[in-house]
């Protein structure tokens, strides 16, 4: 029945012989049995750092901006810093479920839920700190243009700052009901063989009554295709803006037409990153090795490898342009303050782990290691973070006037506030992989009978057949 | 909304279920649905059901999202509050670009999700009668409505020579209903509680 023909040479994306009952046993019984003792220790660790992020920004918002290490020259830090860096590795998670989904990529099927959840807890921990950044909190909702009683005064729409609270919030948007609809034929088959009352209520109610009706599926896949095609321009909007703050700034250093597509490969680059992060731990605690091979970390490899070297060769660019541009400003900034000066360090520590090391995944073997894939994935974050440190605060440490110049580290309350955000993302990540599908099983079955491993198996015979004998075959098959 | 009488096939194998289907439809049966664990390409043609107009339906909520987001700023700007930003104009379109393309996806997203739950009556709460619990795992499930016309056994046979492993006759609410998926309670099976109490 399945007219896609699909080569033995290309490796099959589940391992192992599976049949649906079996795909779907795999994947929910961690739902219904006990957490293991390292779930406990990983959600108890969490919830410690949510409280203490949650006690950070009370203090803040109790004593005032005032306790952030920021002055009058360096407005951003570690805020900023973070709040870009989390928006950015949510991109991967859209990249996987959106873009992918429209260029036909088989693979993503098993690692696109958990990389879609990944995107909405990095984007819900993203939008803390601009708000947080405000000061006055309580007054947040006048970014929102609303009608007031302040004549009405509205907001400003020429503002890239106000581009950013739309971009967010759609993408947030977007992106949870790209996924929850995802959801609900899995949830549906969670509470079909639920033993528990409690279970089939809680999973009848999230799963909104799905039956699996063959009108169903078929509007569910045109949603899904039409959501993909919105998601994908979406996704590579967000971070242009979030590049814009910056971009259509006067600050050397930031005003470069560069940048959207320099941000975007980044936050691809640093996504995929965590998304390797997350599923080399998931797929070991849940057992899931043959639904994300390493076939699927070595796919995600090579995207690191290319987005890498896009980001390597937009810091060259960058560089080429501060010189040719013969800007005596912009140059400073380059040579003399970014590239050495006081937080010089923070340049090189960039270039370290998102140019210079990725490049192992030039190597196959490197790419199918888990073990150099795990730390890997730790440097790139740990470098995109750097990129994110060294455009914000390099850029303003040295301003036009040498009598403001100065430097910049964090207060607790400014590093309280990022683990706290740990804290969340990792909460949300637990509770998601103790009661949520992890795989999207209705997806993983769809595939699998073009490429799972036992299927293959039965291509040889056709692989061996001539190409005319094939074709009559199918032209003529009842 | 109404209480109907099925006979329902289970089949394995979506290979068996193609055929399966068209043969229903040249024997002239009523087939009520086919529920399937996962979307089978070619299923809804099989069963000749007409293409969805779910994209239509976007674009027209994307639509709305455009006029709505320039017509808003563009009254804003200078209608209500005109006001002299640094000597810009009061209608910059490239300003607005990016705020247009994000409600646009916003409105389109959001219309067509909410769309989708109404056409396919899917809300929390909502529950309908599910005809085998396998249906949601690996089985696909072939429901034939019986009218008046049609005979019980007779269907069965049919089903079971189309290729059907498991076959039963099954009374049930062919609609929803606002109930609990840990409680039986099927509208016409709660009167026939109350009768009898």
């Amino acid at each position: 029945m399945h007219l896609k023909y699909e080569s033995t040479l290309r490796e099959p994306l589940v391992d192992g012989v599976k049949d649906y009952h079996q795909v779907t046993e795999d994947i929910i019984s961690p739902i219904e049995g006990k957490p293991g003792k390292l779930w406990y220790v990983g959600f108890f660790i969490s919830l410690t750092l949510l409280g203490f992020g949650a006690f950070s920004v009370f203090w803040q918002i109790y004593f005032g901006v005032g306790v952030w290490n920021l002055n009058k020259t360096i407005g951003w830090g570690w805020d900023i810093t973070n709040f870009v860096w989390w928006v950015g590795i949510g991109h991967a998670g859209t990249l996987i479920s959106a873009i992918l989904l429209l260029f036909r990529q088989g693979w993503r099927t098993g690692v696109n839920r958990a990389a879609e959840a990944m995107t909405i807890f990095a984007v819900m921990c993203a939008g803390q700190f601009p708000i947080i950044h405000m000061g006055r909190v309580w007054m947040a909702f006048f970014i929102l243009p609303y009608p007031n009683t302040r004549g009405p005064v509205w907001v400003n729409f020429n503002s890239p700052l106000l581009w950013d609270v739309f971009a967010i919030s759609t993408y947030f948007t977007v992106s949870l009901l790209f996924w929850y609809s995802g959801l609900l034929p899995d949830f549906a088959s969670v509470r079909d063989r639920a033993k528990t009352k409690l279970r089939k209520l809680l999973y009848g109610i999230a799963a909104f009554g799905w039956t699996g009706s063959t009108k169903h599926w078929q509007r569910h896949e045109a949603l899904s295709l039409v959501l993909a095609g919105l998601a994908t321009p979406l996704v590579l909007s967000v971070h242009t803006i979030v590049s814009f703050d910056f971009a259509t700034s006067v600050i050397p250093g930031w005003h470069t037409t560069i940048f959207p597509p320099y941000f975007v490969a980044g936050a691809i680059f640093s996504g995929f990153a965590m998304v390797q992060t997350l599923l080399i731990i998931t797929r070991k605690i849940l057992h899931l090795e043959e639904y994300i091979t390493l076939g699927h970390m070595e796919a995600m490899n090579k995207v690191i490898v290319l987005t890498g070297s896009v980001v390597g060769c937009a810091y060259l660019t960058e560089l080429f342009m501060a010189w040719y541009g013969a800007n005596p400003y912009e140059f400073a900034t380059f040579f003399k303050y970014r590239a050495a000066g006081p937080l010089g360090w923070s340049y090189w520590i960039m270039m370290t782990c998102n140019v210079i090391t990725p490049q192992v995944f030039w190597f196959r073997k490197m790419r199918r290691s888990v073990a150099v894939t795990f730390v890997m994935s730790i440097i790139v974050n740990i470098g995109m973070w750097f990129e994110r440190f060294v455009i914000i605060c390099t850029s303003l440490y040295r301003d036009y006037l040498p009598s403001s110049w100065s430097y910049y580290r964090p207060s607790w309350p400014e590093v309280g506030f990022y683990m706290g955000t740990f804290g969340l993302f990792f909460t949300c990540y637990f509770l998601f992989a103790k009661y949520f599908p992890v795989i999207a099983l209705a997806e993983i079955k769809s595939i699998l009978k073009t490429s799972g491993e036992n299927y293959k198996e039965k291509m040889v015979v056709y692989e061996e057949m001539p190409a005319e004998k094939f074709a009559h075959d199918v032209a003529h098959a009842h | 909304m109404a209480v109907k009488n099925f006979v329902v096939g289970l089949f394995d194998d979506e290979a068996v279920l193609f055929p399966a289907v068209k043969k229903v439809r040249t024997a002239g049966y009523k087939l009520h649905d086919v529920y399937t664990p996962f979307p089978v390409h070619g299923l809804d043609h099989a069963m000749g059901l007409r293409e969805t107009s779910l994209h239509t339906a976007g674009f027209i909520y994307g639509i709305t999202g455009t006029t709505t987001a320039l017509s808003f700023m563009s009254w804003v700007f200078n209608v209500d509050w005109p006001l002299n930003i640094g000597g810009k104009p009061h209608f910059p379109l490239p300003a607005f670009i990016p705020i247009t393309f994000e409600l646009t996806v916003l409105f389109a997203a959001v219309g067509m999700v909410y769309t989708f739950c109404y056409l396919c009556q899917l809300m929390p709460g909502v529950k309908k009668h599910i005809f085998h619990p396998r249906q949601t795992d690996d089985k696909f499930v072939m429901v034939i409505e019986l009218t008046e016309k049609t005979n019980a056994e007779e269907v069965k046979n049919f089903l079971a020579s189309a290729g059907a492993h498991e076959i039963n006759e099954q009374r049930a609410e062919a609609g929803w209903w606002f109930g609990r998926y840990d409680k039986d309670d099927e509208p016409y099976l709660r009167k026939i509680q109350t009768t009898n109490a």
